[in-house]
């Protein structure tokens, strides 16, 4: 079976259909940011993109997945290790407690931000709403998403506020 | 193996599970006996340079060679300066700020530091924990020398160098500098004549003023950050080693039940399933408690598995824990009085004298930790040698209890520590290390156990529930004047109470009032209960910082100056215990920062709250709003009760823990502390026929951002030594919301979580 991860083809063998991505993408393709959390897409920690929309892979049985593109957290920077906005924003606030559900959150804002490149508050909390922080870092990702869309927004659109 | 042992309970270093409140005797114990025995090492090192290589963690001894490494905390050499983190981080935030501390002292530029974990070595580090709130009061003044020494050291060598003598020196950062001509050497540079040095006597060595600080009280971006949002390998989780398989454990659904029999034959069957077996306990229910090891290719396939699995369980033993037989007991035992913690003057006499006498029956329910890296870790035992990867918050004590089971001495284990993925208290006991032992050992493979969700809820060890029947008294002047407090905990010795269900004399209002009676009687329970983030005083904050408010409402006076009043003059209570000062200079700081008084619209209310734990003074103000929605819902015990909304508008925190280390770490501390609190306020966890009815998260609905509220947070800045954030702002938040959404609506809450009462946080 093949499946096309952060733009790579993988070859990842006869494996059970049903299979939940998260874990082809965690023990078999050793792509660990990725996280499991509760195994019925109610945390959010294993959230990834599916030809750019946000899916919790614990609920996705890797033959639903067929040729779509998988982004993982690990697929977020350029090639040449720099950190896109919302990575770069989540260093520059600290956002990060004990920075187990982060990638699940980075992801889901990465999600937001591709079809809503200048959400309000209250479309970032219903965006985030399906991804758990134990740590109860909400405040600081909402910022960070704030501060990533508006870096987004003046490096691609110039003009954008 | 006939009968659930709890050796360890309330045994895994008290000071660290935490007594109720941080003036705790054993907490006192704890850091002068860390802190003397530490300092004693290094002032053993300063006796002689060769002592210096036999202290070193052995992976820096190997490679050392001309590296500057006058302790376990830091190593440089020409590529650049190590610093060593000793203590596990859980998320609150120790692996950047303890060598921050090194730093500042070191003098040590911030972006010329690299930080990395320390190995598990307690004849270097004394003992490596994360818990109480502990890492910074215990470490700051060791690592404080620790930079100082070094500092000291490179300043000799450069002064060596240039031929002057060191006090015309100067260093600033990761440089020392000659005062007369600017010359600079690099530490870097200087890091193998610094080596070859005497030790200077780390009790001579100066400390800098803390008015000098440049690194200390900034904020500082954490050191993982860059490695957790690209997605690297640093959980327990994640660790993956040559030859490693998958395996989970069954364990009987009721805790204290045994296997009799398994499908193992037609699970072994299953696809990808290498072994399937039946490990026995130890008899030890913090460490191994019975169960079925599954082993196979991939996670999902031993879960698979698990899922397929059939177990007899024997029951003879198993609990029948229940909540609702606990709270009738709670209720008939609090008609009586029960054995006395803490009495002094006369309540009897106060309370006949009273002009207003108010009765409050509380109730807390049971909670998870619930950390969101369920629990897990690697385990490799080949040749009589045991080797783990262990997110673990007490890892010599993990250490230990794995050689235990698997029957070695502690000095065959190699042990990594590894980032966890949340602590809460939860990973202070190492059941999770002793069953990844003992499956390794069975297996012969390499494996990583990894728990379920339902597997976390299930065998937690839980935050205990608990009943106060409170009375007081007001007297004709208006003032408090007796105080009662007939508290119903939970043991599961039938002695001793839990971790965290233990009330003591210091609890407040302990020392503060004339006429006070805490009694204290345990009821039976066989689910096994410990720490939990704020032991103690995360249920004893909400019972007591209500009952205040309780009490100035029937007084009809103003809630800030009843207990500004009961706080009364400025004192120290005891050595590490509450200063009244502190506590009032706190309350007046959050009262004034939330405008206490202010008017406010229908329906809105503002309540506060002050608490000491950990050493830590801490008042909260909530301002919130309440609405009917008209709906019904049923509660726990099947009581219908009217929907009634919070909205939480601003909580303002005030908090006094001395001097800030890293200021972005401690104000996200409080924040999330704020933000736990909140989220606890709507959890339970409830027991029938032994066991939780709760299984994951779409029954255990943590707080998610859309009802996360603005958290101001102010620190008083003071001349105390610093001590711990990661559990004293959670206390105080419960009572502050409860009075706040009283003075919204006037309905007072004395049970906890608030949907009993039909109330959620929206």
């Amino acid at each position: 079976m093949n499946l096309k991860v952060n733009g790579t083809e993988h070859n990842v063998g006869e494996i059970d259909p049903q299979t939940p991505l998260l874990w082809v993408l965690r023990d078999t393709l050793n792509l660990v940011g990725t996280k499991f959390g509760c195994g019925i897409t109610q945390c959010g920690a294993c959230t990834v993109l599916i030809d750019g929309t946000a899916i919790k892979s614990c609920g996705l049985p890797i033959s639903a997945v067929g040729a779509a593109e998988v982004t993982t957290i690990e697929g977020l920077a350029s090639p040449a290790g720099e950190l896109n906005s919302l990575q770069q924003a989540w260093v520059d606030l600290d956002v990060a407690q004990c920075g187990y559900c982060q990638s699940g959150q980075i992801m889901a804002a990465e999600a937001l931000l591709r079809t809503n490149p200048n959400p309000t508050d209250s479309e970032i909390d219903q965006a985030m709403e399906s991804n758990l922080c134990r740590c109860g870092t909400y405040i600081r990702i909402r910022e960070a998403v704030k501060k990533a869309a508006r870096q987004s927004g003046i490096s691609s659109l110039g003009e954008r506020q | 193996m006939t009968s659930l042992n709890y050796a360890d309970i309330g045994n895994v270093v008290p000071a660290v599970t935490g007594e109720p409140s941080g003036s705790s005797s054993l907490a006192d114990l704890r850091i002068d006996k860390v802190g003397r025995r530490q300092f004693l090492k290094l002032t053993g090192v300063v006796g002689g340079g060769l002592m210096l290589a036999f202290h070193l963690p052995k992976a820096v001894a190997a490679e050392t060679g001309a590296a500057f490494a006058p302790d376990g905390y830091i190593k440089i050499d020409s590529n650049g300066i190590l610093l060593y983190a000793k203590n596990p981080e859980i998320g609150q935030g120790v692996k950047t700020s303890l060598p921050m501390i090194i730093a500042e002292e070191l003098d040590a530029a911030w972006s010329d530091v690299e930080v990395l974990q320390a190995p598990i070595d307690q004849t270097l580090y004394g003992f490596q924990f994360a818990g109480g709130s502990m890492s910074i009061p215990t470490n700051w003044n060791i690592l404080r020398r620790s930079g100082a020494t070094a500092r000291q050291m490179l300043v000799n060598a450069a002064a060596r160098r240039w031929g002057v003598d060191a006090g015309s020196l100067r260093t600033a950062d990761s440089h020392v500098i000659n005062k007369a001509n600017n010359q600079k050497l690099a530490y870097t540079e200087l890091a193998s004549a610094a080596a070859s040095l005497p030790v200077p006597d780390a009790d001579k060595v100066a400390l800098k003023d803390p008015k000098q600080f440049k690194l200390l009280g900034t904020r500082i971006t954490g050191v993982d950050n860059e490695a957790l949002v690209t997605g690297k390998a640093l959980f327990g989780v994640d660790v993956t080693v040559p030859g490693m398989k998958y395996a989970v454990y069954e364990k009987c659904p009721s805790i204290g039940g045994s296997v009799k029999s398994a499908n193992l034959d037609e699970v072994k069957k299953m696809l990808g399933v290498r072994d399937a077996f039946v490990v026995q306990g130890n008899a030890n229910a913090m460490e191994l408690v019975p169960g079925v090891a599954i082993v196979a290719d991939s996670t999902w396939e031993a879960i698979q598995a698990k899922r397929q699995l059939t177990v007899e369980w024997d029951l003879t033993n198993a609990s029948t824990d229940s909540w609702s037989n606990a709270k009738s007991e709670a209720e008939r035992l609090t008609r009586d009085p029960g054995p006395s913690v803490v009495d002094v003057g006369d309540v009897d006499s106060a309370f006949e004298s009273s002009a207003h006498m108010v009765t409050g029956f509380y109730t807390y329910h049971f909670v998870s930790h619930a950390p969101l890296e369920p629990q897990n870790c690697t385990a490799s035992f080949k040749d009589g040698e045991l080797e783990m990867w262990s997110p673990t918050q007490t890892p010599p004590q993990g250490l230990a209890s794995a050689a235990r089971v698997v029957g070695i001495n502690p000095s065959k284990v190699t042990l990594h520590q590894m980032r966890c993925g949340g602590g809460f208290g939860r990973r202070l006991y190492n059941d999770f290390m002793c069953e990844a032992a003992a499956i390794a050992k069975q297996a012969g493979v390499p494996i990583k156990l990894q728990w379920t969700r339902e597997d976390d809820i299930a065998y937690d060890l839980f935050r205990a529930g608990g009943f106060h029947r409170m009375d007081g008294s007001i007297d004709q002047e208006g003032k408090v004047s007796g105080w009662r407090d007939r508290f119903i905990t939970f043991s599961n010795d039938g002695r001793r109470p839990v971790s965290g269900g233990h009330i003591t004399p210091d609890v407040f209002p302990g020392g503060l009032l004339a006429n006070l009676r805490v009694e204290q009687t345990p009821l039976e329970w066989k689910n096994r209960c410990a720490a939990w983030r704020a032991p103690g005083s995360n249920v004893f904050g909400f019972v007591v910082g209500s009952f205040v408010h309780e009490l100035a409402v029937a007084a009809g006076r103003d809630h800030l100056d009843v207990l500004l009043e009961m706080l009364g003059e400025s004192r120290q209570l005891s050595p590490r215990g509450l200063n009244t000062g502190r506590a009032a200079g706190v309350v007046r700081l959050a009262a004034e920062k939330a405008g206490w008084g202010k008017e406010l619209p229908k329906q809105r209310g503002m309540g506060v709250a002050f608490y000491y734990s950990h050493m830590g003074h801490i008042a909260e103000v909530a301002e919130v709003s309440v609405s009917d929605t008209g709906q019904t819902v049923t509660n726990t015990s099947g009581q219908s009760k009217p929907r009634r909304n919070v909205r939480v508008h601003r909580v303002t925190v005030a908090a006094d823990v001395g001097p800030i280390i890293n200021l972005s770490g401690a104000e996200n501390q409080v924040q999330g502390s704020v933000v736990d609190g909140l989220s606890t306020m709507g959890l339970s966890v409830t027991f029938e026929d032994g066991r939780a009815k709760q299984t994951n998260f779409n029954q255990y609905p943590l707080l998610r951002m859309p009802a996360t509220p603005d958290v101001a947070v102010h620190f008083v800045d003071s001349d105390y030594s610093p001590t711990g954030l990661g559990e004293p702002a959670l206390p105080p938040l419960a009572p502050a919301m409860c009075n706040a959404i009283y003075s919204a609506c006037g309905f007072r809450i004395r049970t906890l979580p608030i949907s009993e009462e039909g109330f959620f946080i929206v």
